[in-house]
């Protein structure tokens, strides 16, 4: 490796300033020229003759080029006259390479403080936020016609595809479904147990169990899941289909994007919900049980009874009717995330991130609005 | 170091496959300091498949591969990152990181091996946008924003980045109008002469064989069935290569190579 001194040396005398080049200018030593050459600029300001002597360079690259061109350009702005001897014929190629390059100043990138960048990001959510409520809503009306446009010719819609994602999204969710709930079935009545233990009233855990799982947590849980497990993986396949132009060809063959790719997944979800919804209340009112039996030492025999007077349809119908909406919720958000999606996989990520995050946030919105609902209604 | 006949990539009795299928089968060649190499071979003939292996993405079966006087299965990894460090590779679709700026993907490779100063990466990372043709202005686009030809040559841009001295091109051509496929060998021609380059070139574009590859490898039924300048070619008796040479389209090269040394066959 050449060391400090031999890679540039500097002799100055009356007004003449000569400098020596040897060892490697490569980008290897690209960081040490640098600093070496802007060493001598200063003294170069001084001198009214500069002579570089390049003979003794063994290598010699793009970067040893451009320090040298950037030297030499340094002393012709100020009014100096560069020389350079003993360079090689093909590396003399590569100078003159390097001599035409640089020479238009790059464009200033635009600058913006700090304040105004945070109060810009503010503003760009905010229009986001309606931004994304149009999307929605018009992917919404989107599905909306092509279901009543597939209605009227129903050989149209594409069966095959729905049972493919009937399989995915329903019938390989049940084992992590049933796991989740159960667990959770599990966890709320041990809790239950626990904190009513207190007041001697163990068997109101069994109404708390029922009644939040059925109600509520039932199919908030699954929404969550389904949300993370089809929804993003809807995101990610429209997604991909947008990069690599698949979405566009389909639409040049005169096909319906929506009609062929997200009707058939939509649908899906609408019929996927409430089964999976069905699944998992029942896994958890099991778990529930379970824990009832082994921690509260409750017979299963008293845990059903009570159970039986605990809840109602109502109860079991409040549940289920929120399944389908939810799962509309899922598709749509998920269906127009992925048609956002730009050329780059960056996009790809950041679009099935906001796909999830949206869904289980309007999923939660849709719970509260309908808590009102059926509050108001008496259910 | 420059163009003085040695050998820079050897590769002997080469062998791969993937599963029943043998892609190579005992595949031999030399690439020689500061020529632009150009291999040649129908779909799936194991064009793409070599270039790969030489490179290090494949593995091999059989035989052995030297780059640069190294030979990868017995260099441990701070060799091989020094070796990877002397090529640059041009990918079919670019490859460029869909996430940095062209600019910054012309750095990537020096900020991750340099330590240069941020001027000086700007600076170089510039006049290697220029030397491909791409202007300052580009230099700020996203991968996404670019049209096919900037994208080859942002990502040729970015293969030069630390002046290699084997460039390993994958159909750069493919892909691009006439027009700026010449241009793009022009380029190519013009790079190798001013930066010393040695050029492993895939292609199926037989003007840029014609116009700027020094010498042709043919590959047919995994093995390197014809080497050397295009007058070799033609006069190859290999089935497959007549008909590529000499077909419809080949044919018409055929008149512009100069008099093939008009000594009856």
């Amino acid at each position: 490796m050449a060391s400090d001194g031999s890679l540039l040396t500097t002799r100055f005398e009356d007004g003449r300033l000569e400098l020596a080049g040897s060892g490697s200018w490569t980008a290897a030593h690209a960081a040490e020229l640098e600093s070496l050459v802007d060493r001598v600029s200063p003294d170069a300001k001084r001198a009214k003759n500069v002579s570089i002597d390049m003979g003794g360079v063994r290598e010699f690259d793009t970067f040893g080029a451009w320090l040298l061109e950037r030297l030499t350009r340094q002393w012709t702005a100020l009014g100096g006259k560069a020389k350079i001897v003993g360079l090689p014929e093909h590396d003399r190629h590569l100078l003159e390479e390097m001599s035409a390059v640089n020479r238009e100043a790059a464009p200033a990138r635009p600058r913006t403080g700090a304040i105004i960048s945070a109060l810009a990001s503010v503003g760009r959510g905010v229009t986001g936020v309606g931004r994304d409520l149009l999307t929605f809503a018009n992917m919404f009306g989107a599905i909306g016609v092509a279901a009543v446009r597939v209605m009227s010719r129903p050989k149209d819609f594409r069966f095959t595809s729905a049972v493919h994602q009937l399989d995915r999204v329903c019938w390989q969710a049940v084992p992590i479904i049933l796991l989740i709930t159960f667990l959770i079935g599990g966890i709320i009545a041990q809790q239950g147990i626990f904190h009513f233990r207190k007041f001697g009233a163990e068997l109101y855990a069994v109404d708390l169990v029922g009644i939040l799982i059925l109600r509520e947590i039932g199919v908030l849980i699954v929404a969550i899941m389904v949300a993370g497990r089809s929804g993003s993986s809807y995101t990610a396949e429209l997604g991909s289909m947008m990069m690599r132009e698949e979405i566009d060809a389909l639409r040049t063959m005169g096909f319906d994007p929506v009609e062929v790719l997200i009707l058939p997944r939509v649908l899906v979800l609408l019929i996927a919900m409430p089964v999976l919804t069905f699944i998992g209340c029942m896994a958890a009112l099991f778990g529930g049980g379970l824990v009832a039996l082994l921690y509260g030492g409750m017979s299963p025999e008293i845990f059903i009874s009570r159970l039986e007077e605990a809840i109602s349809l109502t109860h079991f119908k409040v549940g289920m009717v929120k399944a389908p909406f939810m799962g509309l919720v899922i598709g749509v958000v998920a269906c127009a995330e992925g048609l956002l999606v730009k050329g780059s996989a960056e996009s790809l990520g950041l679009q099935t991130t906001a796909s999830v995050v949206k869904s289980i946030f309007l999923v939660i919105v849709l719970d509260g609005l309908f808590a009102i609902f059926f509050a108001s209604i008496g259910m | 170091m420059k163009g003085n006949g040695n050998t820079v990539i050897s590769v002997r009795d080469l062998v791969v496959g993937f599963g029943e299928t043998l892609v190579l089968d005992h595949l031999s060649l030399d690439v020689r300091a500061g020529e632009i190499m150009g291999v040649v071979g129908g779909s799936g003939a194991g064009k793409s498949v070599l270039l790969r292996t030489i490179i290090g993405l494949l593995p091999k079966r059989h035989g052995t591969i030297e780059v640069l006087g190294v030979d990868f299965d017995e260099a441990d990894d701070a060799k091989r990152r020094a070796l990877e460090r002397r090529w640059g590779v041009l990918f079919q679709q670019g490859a460029l990181f869909s996430s940095l700026t062209v600019l910054q993907n012309v750095q990537f490779p020096m900020r991750e091996n340099l330590k240069l100063s941020q001027r000086l990466m700007d600076e170089m990372a510039l006049a290697k946008l220029e030397m491909v043709g791409l202007t300052a202005a580009d230099a700020e686009k996203f991968p996404a924003e670019l049209s096919g030809g900037m994208t080859k040559r942002a990502a040729l841009a970015r293969a030069l980045a630390l002046d290699p001295e084997i460039v390993f091109l994958d159909e750069p051509t493919s892909g691009l109008d006439p027009i700026s496929a010449g241009d793009f060998d022009a380029l190519i021609k013009t790079l190798q002469r001013t930066l010393g380059l040695t050029v492993f070139m895939v292609t199926h574009d037989l003007e840029s064989l014609y116009t700027v590859c020094d010498r042709v490898a043919a590959l047919a039924d995994g093995r390197i069935v014809a080497v050397g300048p295009m007058s070799t070619m033609l006069e190859c008796t290999h089935p497959w290569v007549q008909t590529y040479f000499q077909g419809k389209r080949g044919g018409m090269l055929t008149k512009r190579v100069s008099p093939i040394e008009t000594e009856a066959p």
